[in-house]
């Protein structure tokens, strides 16, 4: 079989970034897809954040499927009846290069991969890369697939075939990934019709909202929900950490069914027309899960070497990031004359290391595991703070400072003094 | 021999829907795919090729995006494709679309004779089975429908023997090539390619046949101008004004509510015990 | 699900378009039937076309005919009479050695011929694997419009007919018009119009014609017969009584209930299209869109949603009775009777109880 200058693993973000760019230098690219198309098996909530695409496609926007540009952002904290929480919105987000819009992975995915061909790049799907072939001294030289025996030769394989890589972990590269360090997010597609959504969120034309939820919707497990403004439909969703599903016996679905009745969500999702119905892991094990990522003739790209930041729910971004880099260290590398070895490879993480993806991580690397220990975060603070809140709205002749009172009683009883002060100090280091 | 088959790139029906407020049909999102009936076709005349050797070129009509069905009918093992699109296509019917498919093929015999054409049992967006008969018609192929199986076909006596499904029974049919056949479904499965046939595939470069290009000189014979049908309306089943009577159940047990349900079946219609009782005689 | 509303005309009326018809075209009239004789038997279809025909014919003030085309003998002219009494008021009929066994190339030949002569304004054609090899053939030789696959048939104020079809696999009807020219063909599935009473020792006037080929102009030959060994398929789409099942049974296993309560009324068994899929049932069992349409006097469907594709093969039956846990599945929707049940409870005591009934009424007899 024949011989490319690289193979590209998956045709999500990241696959897709890294073939583009490779292909878009001229080199002989072959990208591999085990779905119907390039988005066909993804799923995304989804936010797309603008910059990493621009420094790849700049004028992107002139014809990729964008949904709504987002001009609002809510976060809320929840318990069983209601919500409290902070509503940014501001004109300024509409900007004539807005910085985040929604999208629908499954349109979105299938424009880039077009883009990817247009530049050059002969991209197969409906085809699972089964493993890496390897010479005698284990340097990687291509691929094989489900459809026959053959491999076909690579002078590099960029995986960036996701979460689970079985690619990867079938090859040794990476290990299974942990429970603990991956979220199950499972989420729905509610059609309802332009005007009667653009009324319900307040906006028009194409902006759009963002609702990122954390509280009692998860029963107390780690994770969070939201709801996203698409063009005609909303993306509601919920995901929260395998391991904490695993411990607790609850479904994904059963969640999100919870979280669709929640007296604050319901109104907003009233009528709609469920379409899809979609589950996929996250992977949140933050930076000291990232795995080795580059070797002899490979890289490692994307949700397969868990680039996520799970605390400001970025992903796809990072997928861009790091397949864009992989294939500018490749692309360098073949100008340079160099062989794409495991040495020649490390600039790829050096300039990983160099950028705000890996200095991200790095920040928020102890966060997972403080969230993690500290379950009130998701259970005793939105209870609280829903409480005070509606303490502090009721009027019913109660005088104002009985009601500081008790509020602080609230929150003093649903937490010590030394826990609250503790969670606020755990919190503000692992921000640092 | 050269075997023509036509497909057609429909809209997976299992995903349309139909919008709750405007009732009409929602496209956007739908994936389109090879009309299922033609894979069986194609399958088919595949295994014609690897037998007696040759070539398969797959036919479609359709807007330019139509093209990505013909990649994956060559990542099937196709050898080659052509697409047919131009806007004076736009709103045929099947009287025109066998016209405009007979004209390509017609054309692709100038250069390589064609010794055989497939067509799909029918589509499942037309759902007309007419295209093919069309096609026959048009260029004098001995036409066989509904073939559950090919027995034999002898290339120098330009003879086939097939069997074909007919109402209560199999007919066992001979005639001459070249021949038009579609295939019954689930006489085959369709192939998997190889990761070669993917790369020809992903590499080929489908020509874009115009009407011109396909020989077409009279375009008052395409499109909605040839098509002496038009579709005038279209629109949502009726719901039906009131909803199934419920048999109350609540609290009962399944005997009673098999009772019950007695009851009201004879009550709504007096006849229907008579012809139960009729019926469950024999 | 949103309750749907009648459609407002969605699609563009093309309708428009409609051109006067050239005086040629103008001389066209009457509705004409294809009546469909194969191996000595006519297809029921052909009937329910008479009585169909027989409507158009009326509101357009011409005369309905049968075609009739086979073999000379005894069939041949027990498929004329019953053209007759199921309300032909003449037939026309090629009647050669020829035509004993159904080929396309003799019998398009005798068809255009027949039309070109006597010039019907509409001919009707059972939506059968003879009647659509045959149609597309007719009406691409004639050049005329075909519609296939109808569920319902009217007729304008301007004489026009329209044929409402489903189409994208049952989601929508449409309804198509042939503009200017003649015949308007369209081809109708078995059992989507009701059988029409018999009129036993009507008669009418007959048309002969003759068909003027030889057997060595014609390329295909028929070197065989198999006939089917179970004739099933035929007895689920003529059935007085129909017992179904979905996927709401849960298993394969499950399905005999179906069974057991089908043989109790004497019934044919069917099932949804998944079933047929999984393998849990023969494919001449589905019922719908692409499997059989049913017209019994009772329908009997547990555990089916009733999707789209199965409703349009059920809708015609007098009496549908629906068993689901789900009270807010679609079938509800359209079926008579509900039972908002499990099956696996329900059936077995429908059985039960439909059994002693049935025994008590023989017993009172
Ligand atoms: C519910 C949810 C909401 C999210 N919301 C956001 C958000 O709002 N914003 C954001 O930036 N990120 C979000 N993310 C994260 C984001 O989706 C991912 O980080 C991003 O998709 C990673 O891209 P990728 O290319 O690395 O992997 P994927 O998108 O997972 O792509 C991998 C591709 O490889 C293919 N593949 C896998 N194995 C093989 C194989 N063996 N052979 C061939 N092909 C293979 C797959 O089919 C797939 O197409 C969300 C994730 C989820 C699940
Ligand atoms: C082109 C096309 C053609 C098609 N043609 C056909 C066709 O000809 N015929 C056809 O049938 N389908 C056809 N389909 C498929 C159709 O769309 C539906 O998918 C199918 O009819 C669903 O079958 P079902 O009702 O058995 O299963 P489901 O939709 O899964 O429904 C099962 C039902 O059982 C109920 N249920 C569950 N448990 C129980 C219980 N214990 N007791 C009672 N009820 C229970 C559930 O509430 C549910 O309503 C076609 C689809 C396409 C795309
Ligand atoms: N636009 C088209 N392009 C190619 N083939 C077609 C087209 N339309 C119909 N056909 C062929 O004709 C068959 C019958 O189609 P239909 O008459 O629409 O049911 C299909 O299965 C295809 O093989």
């Amino acid at each position: 079989m024949e011989k490319f200058d690289a193979i590209v693993v998956g045709a999500g973000p990241s696959g897709n970034a890294a073939s583009y760019t490779l292909a878009k230098a001229g080199l002989k690219v072959l990208q591999v897809e085990r779905g119907e198309y390039s988005g066909s098996k993804n799923v995304q909530g989804a936010i797309l954040y603008a910059k990493s695409l621009e420094k790849i496609i700049p004028n992107f926007r002139e014809d990729a499927p964008l949904e709504r540009h987002i001009v609002e952002q809510r976060l809320w904290m929840m318990d069983d009846k209601s919500h409290c929480g902070t509503h940014y919105r501001s004109d300024a987000f509409n900007e004539e290069l807005p910085n985040r819009y929604t999208i629908i992975r499954a349109q979105f995915d299938k424009w880039f991969n077009r883009q990817v061909q247009e530049a050059g790049a002969l991209v197969v799907c409906e085809t699972t890369v089964t493993e890496l072939a390897r010479d005698a001294s284990g340097k990687v030289i291509g691929i094989k697939t489900d459809r026959d025996d053959q491999i076909v030769y690579a002078d590099v394989v960029i995986m960036a075939d996701g979460v689970n890589s079985l690619v990867g972990q079938r090859s040794g590269l990476r290990k299974e990934i942990k429970p603990e360090h991956a979220a199950l997010a499972v989420k729905e597609m509610h059609f309802l019709p332009r005007e009667v959504l653009e009324q319900r969120f307040n906006v028009k034309d194409n902006e759009g909202v963002a609702i990122e939820a954390l509280g009692t919707v998860t029963m107390g497990l780690m994770g969070t929900a939201f709801l996203y403004t698409n063009g005609e439909s909303l993306s509601v969703g919920i995901g929260c950490l395998v391991s904490d599903f695993r411990d607790h016996g609850t479904s994904p679905y059963v969640m999100l069914e919870r979280f669709k009745k929640h007296p604050s969500i319901a109104p907003l999702i009233e009528g709609s027309e469920v379409k899809e119905y979609a589950a996929h892991l996250i992977p949140e094990g933050g930076f000291n899960a990232i795995p080795k990522v580059h070797g002899d003739g490979w890289l490692i790209v994307g949700d397969s070497g868990q680039f996520v930041n799970a605390m400001h729910r970025e992903g796809s971004n990072l997928a861009m990031e790091t397949g864009r880099m992989a294939a500018e260290t490749v692309i360098a590398l073949k100008t340079e004359g160099k062989a794409p070895t495991e040495a020649n490879l490390a600039r790829y993480r050096k300039a990983l290391e160099d950028s705000f993806v890996m200095k991200d991580l790095k920040k928020y690397r102890k966060l997972p595991e403080i969230v993690h220990k500290n379950r009130q975060f998701f259970t005793t603070y939105p209870e609280l703070m829903s409480k005070a809140a509606e303490t502090w709205f009721r009027v019913d002749g109660v005088d104002k400072l009985q009601k500081e009172k008790e509020i602080f009683r609230t929150f003093r009883n649903g937490r010590t003094l030394r826990g609250l002060i503790g969670d606020a100090v755990k919190i503000a280091r692992a921000w640092r | 021999m050269h075997i023509v088959v036509c497909i057609k790139q429909v809209p997976d029906s299992a995903q349309i829907r139909v919008h709750p407020v405007t009732n009409t049909i929602m496209r956007q999102g739908v994936p389109t795919i090879i009309n299922p009936y033609d894979l069986f076709s194609l399958e088919e005349a595949l295994r014609l090729r690897d037998k007696f050797g040759g070539k398969v070129t797959v036919l479609t009509m359709g807007p330019p995006m139509a093209d990505t069905s013909l990649r994956k009918a060559l990542s099937m093992g196709a050898d080659a494709a052509v697409l047919l699109s131009d806007r004076c296509f736009a709103g045929s019917d099947t009287l025109a679309t066998s016209y405009a498919l007979a004209s390509a093929i017609a054309k692709i015999t100038e250069t390589e004779p064609v010794g055989m054409v497939f067509c799909g049992k029918q589509t499942i967006d037309g759902d007309t089975a007419q295209v093919g008969p069309g096609i026959a018609k048009r260029l004098e192929l001995n036409q066989l429908t509904y073939v559950e199986r090919i027995d034999a076909v002898d290339e120098t006596a330009r003879k086939i023997t097939v069997e074909r499904r007919a109402e209560g029974g199999v007919q066992v049919l001979s005639t001459s090539l070249p021949c038009l056949i579609t295939m019954l479904e689930g006489t085959n499965v369709v192939r998997r390619g190889t990761m070669e046939d993917m790369l020809r595939a992903a590499r080929t470069e489908i020509p874009m046949w115009s009407a011109a290009k396909a020989g077409i000189t009279d375009t008052a014979l395409c499109g909605l101008k040839g098509s002496p049908t038009v579709v005038k309306k279209v629109f949502a089943p009726p719901p039906r004004k009131e909803k199934a009577k419920q048999i109350d159940v609540t609290g009962k047990t399944a005997d009673d509510i098999a009772a019950a349900t007695l009851n009201a079946l004879f009550a709504a219609d007096a006849r229907l015990e008579e012809t139960l009782f009729r019926q469950a005689g024999h | 699900m949103t309750e749907a509303k009648p459609a407002p005309a969605a699609a563009p009326a093309r309708g428009k378009m409609k051109v006067e018809l050239s005086d040629h075209f103008k001389t066209y009239k009457d509705v004409w039937v294809f009546i469909e004789l194969e191996r000595g038997q006519v297809h029921p279809v052909s009937w329910e076309l008479l009585g169909e025909g027989r409507k158009l014919a009326n509101k357009l003030g011409v005369e309905l005919a049968g075609v009739v085309m086979g073999a000379p003998g005894d069939s041949a002219d027990a498929a004329v009479a019953g053209a007759y009494e199921y309300g032909a008021d003449l037939v026309y009929t090629i009647q050669d050695p020829l035509l004993a066994d159904y080929r396309n190339e003799p019998f398009a030949r005798g068809m255009t011929d027949l039309v070109n002569t006597y010039k019907p304004e509409i001919l009707l054609l059972g939506a059968t694997t003879l009647g659509r090899d045959l149609a597309g053939t007719v009406a691409t030789t004639l050049k005329t419009g075909l519609t296939a696959d109808c569920t319902e048939m009217a007729i304008d104020d301007d004489r026009s007919m329209g044929a409402t079809r489903p189409t994208f696999g049952g989601s929508l009807l449409c309804t198509i018009y042939t503009l200017n020219v003649r015949p308007q063909m369209a081809t109708i599935r078995p059992r989507v119009m009701s059988m029409p009473d018999r009129e036993a020792g009507r008669t009418g006037r007959l048309v002969v014609h003759s068909l003027g080929m030889q057997e060595d102009s014609i390329v295909t030959k028929i070197l065989n017969y198999i006939p089917d060994a179970s004739k099933e398929d035929a007895h689920l789409a003529y059935a007085d009584v129909v017992v179904a099942g979905g996927m709401g049974l849960g298993k394969p296993e499950n399905f005999k209930l179906v069974k057991e309560l089908a043989s109790v009324l004497g019934a044919e068994y069917g099932g949804s299209r998944p079933l047929v899929q999984k393998g849990w049932i023969e494919s001449a069992r589905q019922i719908g869109q692409t499997g059989k349409t049913i017209r019994p006097r009772l329908y009997i469907a547990a555990g089916i949603s009733g999707a789209i594709q199965h409703r349009v093969g059920v809708e015609g039956a007098d009496m549908i009775l629906a068993i689901n846990t789900d009270p807010n599945a679609p079938i509800f929707d359209f079926a008579h009777q509900g039972i908002v049940g499990d099956a696996l409870t329900v059936l077995p005591a429908l059985t039960e109880t439909f059994r002693r009934h049935l025994a008590q009424k023989r017993a009172a007899e």
